[in-house]
């Protein structure tokens, strides 16, 4: 830093980013004026840097409220905020909300401008060249998915719902703030856009690893974008903080099973990849084996079924025994063609659909280039999500033992010192 | 002598008149928005300073502008001054009112997300609010410099400039060879003026409303 003579508005280069920061609320809360409940009473969390927090709850429960406390869009009535350890609480607002990147539902871009001054907004207002801040669009343009050419000069209003959405969190990340705060970004757009913007932010966040506070009432989504859960009921007491794992597994009490529903096996399938369970060998002949070593391979006894390769190892073919009895002599007609195959970073949960759909009840693992890796049946499906749920068991059962040590630890310690660590 | 004899004969100062009659409007109209978009940026955010604002500058309206006019002389004399003072005034409602309703109407979720970006208060206003109110000001500008071609006529009676002047003279003339031609040149010449300034403020709508708003 002290190298540099470009001084203290210097445009970071290109590449570098500023990764996470840890976030504390202590004790926040905030009352309306006219309302003797609290809409948000007492929370005290912890956010780890580089950490995907989500907040999950039914409406009205004051999510929103404790998130926009955060960037300070609402005045806590009590408690502190500290980002990086630094409290915050009582920093001019404007000047910590530039640190603070903002996604809301509708998007929240301004009509008036276009997809490039939106994006623009927050390097130019922090004071970046304006050579930095133009290199700065496209780079967000293109870290979002769209191509820079082809959007920089549209308005809001020339977009689609998720075109808008991925423009919208283009701005909140355009200064490259350590922390990104979410509203229900993908609230409003269909449910494949949904899916394919939350797997966008899954690879952003791979790249960026900020802090990322992300609201949704969707249970589904929070398993699927946070590293952990918060579950809220009323007044945003926090029903349960955990690891999506760890929630499904081991929901505290009637409130959190409620709301993880029904299926909670289910979806924990979507929590594990196919890499993490065992792709099984299969025997192999390809299109350009001669048939008579296609007949001798299943003739020899040792396997019931093939599966042919194409030309570029792509699984093509299953065959059986029985086909090659009524093929006489030709491959064209026999056999039953490959539909359906999963990917190693497939979820279990698309690899069961794949299998269930399979008369033969396994399916074909690819690569990248759609090679032939293994498959994956239902038995080895079936053990893995038994060893899973089992497994999870297991740790839950140990953090709620490590929490009832902490907890008596703390009590202990109140007694003997009367909370005079303050 | 016929109407157009009248007109061709007298042009040089019907125009000179014409002249005039835009010029004070134009610059009472200036003065008006800028006072009027001012009142209303200090007074949308609350419910009566706003309701306020509005009565006050809907009063004056109701006042006539002939009895207003004459109140002013004795206190700031004949001429420009009372011209510019009633025509700012009665200028102001429409701009205020729709001031107000512009920036009330901006969507509460994008002042959100100007505010949770990091926007100060005056880059809010000056970048977001106004810009987007822009089109409703706009229309009361419109309304407003409607009505002040028309008031900007009884500034005559105050020795102030303009096509007044023309119907005025007409005006205390009656029964005179002139006196009919003189109040329909001054009338017509108004209203023309008025339908050129509405096609200006057309062309200034395309020009200043930003290409994403426009409808
Ligand atoms: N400006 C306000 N004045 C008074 N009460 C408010 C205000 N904003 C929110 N509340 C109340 O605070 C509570 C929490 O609101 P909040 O918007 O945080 O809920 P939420 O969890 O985000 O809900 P949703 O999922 O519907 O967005 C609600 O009961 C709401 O009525
Ligand atoms: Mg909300």
């Amino acid at each position: 830093m002290s190298e540099t003579v470009t001084g203290p508005t210097e445009t970071p280069a290109a590449g570098t980013t500023a990764s996470g920061a840890t976030i504390r609320l202590e004790n926040l809360t905030k009352s309306y004026p006219g309302n003797p409940a609290p809409a948000v009473d007492n929370v005290t969390m912890d956010i780890k840097a580089g950490e995907t927090v989500i907040l999950v709850g039914p409406s009205g429960c004051g999510k929103s409220t404790t998130l926009k406390m955060i960037n300070r869009l609402i005045e806590p009535t009590s408690g502190r905020i500290r980002i990086n350890d630094e409290d915050v609480t009582d920093m001019d607002p404007v000047k910590l909300r530039r640190k603070i990147g903002y996604a809301i539902q509708s998007s929240g871009l301004f009509p008036h401008m276009t997809v490039a001054e939106n994006i623009a907004l927050v390097p130019k207002m922090t004071g970046w060249s304006k050579s930095g801040v133009k290199d700065r669009v496209e780079e967000m343009l293109d870290l979002v998915g769209l191509d820079p050419r082809e959007f920089h000069g549209r308005y809001p209003r020339q977009l689609s719902g998720g075109q808008q959405q991925r423009v919208g969190v283009a701005r909140a990340l355009a200064a490259d703030p350590p922390v990104l705060l979410m509203d229900e970004p993908f609230g409003a757009v269909d449910p494949i856009t949904r899916d394919h913007l939350q797997d966008e932010l899954i690879r952003l966040q791979h790249e960026l690893h900020k802090t990322i506070v992300f609201v949704t009432h969707d249970f589904d989504e929070a398993i699927k974008l946070g590293d952990r859960i918060a579950v809220l009921r009323e007044r945003s007491h926090i029903a349960q903080f955990d690891t999506p794992e760890a929630i499904l597994t081991n929901p505290t009490d009637d409130f959190v099973s409620g709301f993880v529903g029904a299926g909670a096996a289910l979806k924990r399938l979507n929590l594990t990849r196919v890499r993490d369970v065992g792709i099984a060998d299969f025997p192999t002949v390809t299109v350009e084996d001669p048939l008579q070593l296609i007949f001798d391979k299943l003739r020899d006894g040792s396997h019931n079924e093939l599966l042919m390769l194409d030309r570029r190892n792509r699984p093509y073919k299953w065959l059986r025994r029985g086909d090659l009895m009524r093929a006489k002599g030709s491959l064209a007609r026999a056999g039953q063609l490959v539909h359906d195959t999963v990917t190693r970073d497939a979820t279990l949960h698309d690899a069961l659909e794949a299998v269930l759909t399979d008369s033969g009840g396994r399916v074909a693992v690819t690569g990248r280039r759609g090679e032939f890796i293994g498959v994956v049946d239902m038995q080895t499906l079936m053990n893995s999500v038994h060893e899973l749920l089992e497994a999870d068991r297991l740790t839950a059962m140990e953090h709620q033992h490590d929490l009832e040590h902490l907890r008596g630890h703390q009590t202990e310690q109140e007694l003997e010192g009367g909370g005079s660590g303050l | 002598m016929n109407f157009w004899e009248y007109v061709s004969t007298r042009h040089q100062q019907l125009l000179t008149d014409a002249f005039q009659h835009v010029s004070a409007v134009f610059q009472c109209m200036v003065l008006a928005t800028v006072l009027g978009v001012v009142i209303a940026v200090l007074s949308y955010r609350s419910s009566w300073g706003g309701s306020l604002a509005i009565t006050s500058t809907a009063m004056i309206l109701t006042i006539p502008s002939l009895a207003a006019i004459g109140l002013l002389i004795p206190l700031v004399g004949l001429g420009v001054p009372p011209t510019v003072i009633i025509l700012t005034l009665y200028g102001l409602l429409p701009v205020v009112r729709n001031a107000i309703v512009g920036l009330r109407g901006v969507d509460p979720s994008l002042v959100d997300a100007a505010k949770g970006i990091g926007m100060s208060r005056t880059a809010r206003l000056c970048k977001v609010e106004l810009p987007l109110a822009w089109p409703p000001i706009l229309t009361g500008i419109r309304v407003s410099t409607q009505m002040l071609m028309g008031i900007a006529a009884i500034a005559a009676y105050a020795s102030g400039p303009g096509l007044g002047n023309e119907i005025f003279r007409g005006l205390a003339s009656l029964g005179s060879a002139n006196a009919i031609n003189q109040v329909l040149a001054g009338t017509l010449g108004i209203v023309v003026l008025a339908l050129l300034f509405d096609a200006a403020y057309v062309l200034l709508g395309r020009l200043t409303i930003p290409r994403g708003i426009r409808v």
